[in-house]
This record gives C-alpha cells, sequence and structure tokens, in this order.
C-alpha cells in the first residue's frame, strides 16, 4: 500500500544536520512517524482523544515531579506537607490541584477512550495487540492512582490503602504472607505509605514506555477510523500533520477549560472531605467511597456477598472485580463480527449503549451504601456487565447482519448529504 | 562426521547451559534481598505481644486497643448478648464456631478479637447491624462492617453480607482475673 504522501527518504539540507541523520536517523523517523504519516481523512473527534491523553500523562509527570520535591513520604508528616504545599509553597495551591484534578481528567478522556474503541470496534485483527496494550496501560494507570492517592495520608487515603491491600488477602494459601509483604506490616503503616511514594514515581515512566509500545503498535496498521473500512490509497488518509496534530490541538483546547475550571475554582469537588481528616487506624469513616473513577469497579466488588461452591464471597468478589478489566484482553476473540464500525452494526450498537448505561449505573452504584436495593441492582448490573462480553457480543456477531460497508472512506466522505 | 557434529554440539551445550543455570541462580539470590526488604521488618516484628487491664472495662463496655498496629475489640459482653450468642445453631453459620471456642471458659463475658472486618480490614462498628441484642438500654453488642455492608452477631460471627469468616480471635491468655495477654 502506498499511502504516504511525501514518501521519498527525508534528507536534512543543512550539512550538519545530515551528518547527524545519518549516524542517528532521528530526523526522518520523526517525519515519517509525526508528519508524513498517513492518517485517514475521516477522524472524528473521537480520535483526539489519544493525543488528550498523551497530555495527562504529561500534565501527571511534571507536576508530579514538582509535588515530590515539596511532599514528605512520612505518617506524621505527610497530610502537614500537603497542606503546606497548598498553603505555603509558591504556586503550590494550583500545581497540587492540577494534579489531583489531573487524575480524574485522565481516567474521564480514557473512558471516552475506550469506549471509542468499544464502539468501532478498534480492538479487531489486525489491533489486537494494540487493544491488549491499551488494556495494559489503564491497569497501570489504576494502580498509580491508587498509590498516588495514599499519599496525602487523609483517611480515605488510609482506608483506601487498607481495603484496596486486603484484596491481595483473598488469594488462597499465599494470600496472608503477600498481604503482609505489600503492606511491610501487619497493618497499613509508614513502610506502606514510603513504598506507595516510591512506586508512584516510578509507574508514570513504565506507563510512558507503554505508550510508546501502544503508539507502536498502532503505526503498523495505521488508525482505524468511523467506517471501520481500511484506507485504500493516499485518497483516503491526510498527513499526520497538520491535520491531526492541529485537529488534536484544538481538542485539546476544548478538554483544558473543564480541566482549568476543576482547578481553579473547585480542585477538591471530585474528592471526599473525608479526606480533610488525618489517617487513623483506628477509625474508619461510615461511608467508605473510592474516587468517581473507580466506582463501576468497586461495585462489583462487593456485589459478590454470597459463596460460589467452594469460593467464599470474598475471592469471589475479587475474581470478579479483576475479571471485570482482565476480559478486556480476550474481547477481539469474543466479539468475532469481521465489521468493526458500530455504524454498521444495527444490532450492536444498541447493546453498546445498553452497556454504557449499566457502566455508568455500576458506577452510580458504586457510591452508594451496601444495603437494600442498591445489592440487588448491583449484581443484577455485574451479572450484565459479563453477559455483554461472554454472551451478547459472541451471539450477537454470529446472527446480525451488518448494513452495506463504504467500498472506501473517500466514497462514505462524498456520500455525506452536504 | 554426523557422530563427531552431535558430540560436539553435546560437550558445547553442555557448558553453555551450565553456565546460564549457574548465572540463573545467581540472579535469583540477588533479587531476593530485593523482594524480601519489603516484608515486616524487625522494630514492626518487635510488637508482636502486650499485656492489659481489663478492670475498668464495666459490663456492655467496649474498648479498641492496639496490637501490632491493628486496632483490637475487647468487649466485656452482658448476659443477654452471651445468651444470644450461645442460642444460635450452628448450622445458621457461615464459619461455624461456638461461642465457647471463641472465649475462654470461666471468662465468657470477654470477646477479645481483631476490630478487622474479614471481608477487606474495614473496622465494624459495634452495637449495629441485624444481630444487635436490642433492650431497653439501646442496642447491646454485633457488629456492622460500613464499608461493605456485613453483618456480625454478638460472638462477632459472620451472619449476613460478603465477608467470608468471623471477626478473627486473636492468641491470648488471662494472667490474671483482670488482666490479658494478646499475641
Amino acid at each position: 500500500m502506498a499511502l504516504t504522501h511525501n514518501s521519498e527518504k527525508y534528507d536534512p539540507k543543512n550539512p550538519a544536520l545530515k551528518w547527524f541523520n545519518d549516524r542517528l536517523p532521528l530526523l526522518s523517523f520523526g517525519k515519517e512517524h509525526f508528519v508524513d504519516f498517513p492518517t485517514p481523512k475521516n477522524l472524528n473527534y473521537w480520535w483526539t482523544f489519544g493525543m488528550i491523553l498523551a497530555l495527562c500523562l504529561g500534565v501527571q509527570i511534571v507536576t508530579g515531579i514538582i509535588l515530590a520535591m515539596h511532599f514528605t513520604p512520612h505518617v506524621d508528616l505527610a497530610f502537614n506537607s500537603v497542606e503546606h504545599i497548598r498553603r505555603d509553597v509558591n504556586w503550590g495551591r494550583i500545581i497540587q490541584g492540577t494534579h489531583a484534578v489531573g487524575a480524574s481528567m485522565f481516567f474521564f478522556a480514557v473512558y471516552v477512550h475506550i469506549f471509542r474503541g468499544l464502539f468501532y470496534g478498534s480492538y479487531k485483527a489486525p489491533r489486537e495487540v494494540l487493544w491488549m496494550l491499551g488494556v495494559i496501560i489503564f491497569l497501570l494507570m489504576m494502580a498509580t492512582a491508587f498509590m498516588g492517592y495514599v499519599l496525602p495520608w487523609g483517611q480515605m487515603s488510609f482506608w483506601a490503602a487498607t481495603v484496596i491491600t486486603n484484596i491481595f488477602a483473598a488469594i488462597p494459601l499465599v494470600g496472608e504472607p503477600i498481604l503482609q509483604w505489600l503492606r511491610g506490616g501487619f497493618a497499613v503503616d509508614n513502610a506502606t505509605l514510603n513504598r506507595f511514594f516510591s512506586l508512584h514515581y516510578l509507574l508514570p515512566f513504565v506507563i510512558a514506555a507503554v505508550v510508546m509500545l501502544h503508539i507502536w503498535a498502532l503505526h503498523i496498521p495505521g488508525n482505524g477510523n468511523p467506517t471501520g473500512v481500511e484506507p485504500k490509497d493516499s485518497h483516503d488518509t491526510v498527513p499526520f500533520t497538520p491535520y491531526a496534530t492541529i485537529k488534536d490541538l484544538f481538542a485539546v483546547s476544548v478538554f483544558l477549560i473543564p480541566f482549568a475550571w476543576f482547578v481553579f475554582f473547585a480542585p477538591d469537588i471530585l474528592g471526599h472531605p473525608d479526606n480533610y481528616i488525618m489517617a487513623n487506624s483506628q477509625v474508619t469513616p461510615p461511608h467508605i467511597v473510592p474516587e468517581w473513577y473507580f466506582l463501576p469497579f468497586y461495585a462489583i466488588l462487593r456485589a459478590i456477598d454470597f459463596n460460589i461452591l467452594f469460593i467464599d464471597s470474598k475471592l469471589g468478589g475479587v475474581i470478579f472485580f479483576a475479571g471485570s478489566i482482565l476480559i478486556l484482553f480476550f474481547l477481539p476473540w469474543l466479539d468475532v463480527s469481521k465489521v468493526r464500525s458500530g455504524s454498521f452494526r444495527p444490532m450492536f450498537r444498541i447493546f453498546f449503549w445498553v452497556f454504557v448505561l449499566d457502566f455508568l449505573l455500576l458506577m452510580y452504584l458504586g457510591a452508594q451504601p451496601a444495603e437494600g436495593i442498591y445489592v440487588t441492582l448491583a449484581k443484577v448490573a455485574t451479572a450484565y456487565y459479563f453477559l455483554h462480553f461472554l454472551v451478547i457480543l459472541p451471539v450477537v456477531s454470529r446472527i446480525e447482519t451488518p448494513k452495506p460497508l463504504p467500498t472506501s472512506i473517500s466514497e462514505a466522505v462524498l456520500a455525506k448529504p452536504a | 562426521m554426523a557422530t563427531a557434529a552431535k558430540s560436539d554440539a553435546t560437550r558445547r551445550d553442555f557448558l553453555y547451559i551450565a553456565t546460564g543455570a549457574v548465572g540463573a541462580v545467581a540472579a535469583a539470590s540477588a533479587v531476593w534481598p530485593l523482594i524480601d526488604q519489603m516484608n515486616p521488618d524487625a522494630s514492626t516484628l518487635a510488637l508482636a505481644s502486650i499485656e492489659f487491664d481489663l478492670s475498668p472495662i464495666e459490663v456492655g463496655q467496649m474498648v479498641t486497643i492496639k496490637w501490632r498496629g491493628l486496632p483490637v475489640f475487647v468487649r466485656n459482653r452482658t448476659e443477654a448478648e452471651v445468651e444470644s450468642a450461645k442460642t444460635v445453631p450452628l448450622d445458621e453459620l457461615r464459619d461455624p464456631e461456638t461461642d465457647e471456642a471463641r472465649t475462654k471458659s470461666g471468662h465468657e463475658n470477654w470477646l477479645i478479637m481483631l476490630a478487622s472486618c474479614t471481608h477487606l480490614g474495614c473496622i465494624p462498628t459495634a452495637n449495629a447491624g441485624d444481630y444487635t441484642v436490642v433492650s431497653s438500654n439501646g442496642n447491646q453488642g454485633g457488629w456492622f462492617c460500613p464499608c461493605h455492608g456485613s453483618h456480625y452477631d454478638t460472638a462477632g460471627r459472620i451472619r449476613k453480607g460478603p465477608a467470608p469468616k468471623n471477626l478473627v480471635v486473636p492468641p491470648y491468655a488471662f494472667l490474671s482475673d483482670t488482666t490479658v495477654q494478646i499475641g
């Protein structure tokens, strides 16, 4: 496929640059992958979230490195050092707020990115490895966000650390030794805080490395697109720069408006007041709730309050909790439809939106107390979550008749009413 | 020819595999301290045993003390609580255990257990849940974990909710009628 527009090999005119590029072809590499790279010309705004996520990772790393210059990872000092950052450190209020709000914005963007992939079949061949690398990034993001949330050492920090590390105690036989190894003690304490700080600093760079693999895997087949029909020739694509970069930049600017609003006017609105009480290992807050972006999975974790054969309720909850994310690794083989895009799959698109509603319902239920009707609803919503992947997708992809696909991206673009 | 090639390959292969195996063992031994350093350190392990004076705790009162960094409930149960715990048929229990097995004989009023929900480790709220004894003095005994909704009875046994096990009774002994040693 001859897709590139300026596919001739990049040769710098400047002798010094040419000398360098002949020895390490960094400039030709950059031109090939960030300027000339052929991008489908029908990408919509859902495709700008990749760049938005790259921005989010950059913001978290830069603000995080700065916060580490002022933070003290000790049980007696951590809570006050965060207050010190917010009150005394120059610009600390804004930088700490950006980091805290940035985590929420990061997860908002990643959920949009994931659901875009779910709707347009971005996980289908030949992009399975690209998709699975994305799931790994999502898991790493969850681990990083969780450990970062523990660092301010408020009540929610402490009890989140207690509850989440306790998940590992559900593993048969080795659970208890693993729990003590993770915590560095019999309870969450100074050793736990210290290691979480160390790992919270490390993991973003691991994420950055996996993001590079993710982009590498993207640049082998190239972008998917809303029709799901692969580009056939250069009429179907435009160069990445300026067409995609400038569009992404515009989307980033729009994304930064709510981001800035939260940072400037409501930096705590996405958090919990209880986290402004210093951690106390003797008192559990009456209502423990994780950050909003973990709520759907938290609802699944606690929906299993019954034993399943020889598996007790605790291990059962953990299996479903882990399974709800790990199932994404198998998605490319659960949905066997040859048609990628949900736009051409009349049955699939209905179930897609039901699944979105189910996910939002779980998010709502995760924030409610574990009693009465909420428990029942959480069980139903959890069952539906797994039914969607294990029954609905395999069945629908075999029985539905897709709508006719356009023969090319150009045809689809030109067929649109003006 | 074939025989010579085979014998040569065998000798080389042996040296390569032996070197690689020694290298792998060396790498694994070097990595072990890097992993084991995360386990509880000497200062944490040193807090393994405490003594506690029970005399100030009146009937119907409970205190929470700290043992190995974990909160521990020490409850002086009322007769109604003990009675309620003893009359439960064992086949109604998810984790069957008699009240006698969870207390020391001669000291049945004292219930000592880790204040850590066996689900995910929150501290249950005392005198609450579906298995508390309702009396004119208010609720007596029973625990409810607010995190995920587990209910424990007046012997700290799991009755309802996601927790799989009864609240853990730590190893302890009565040194006298009013002093216990935990751990």
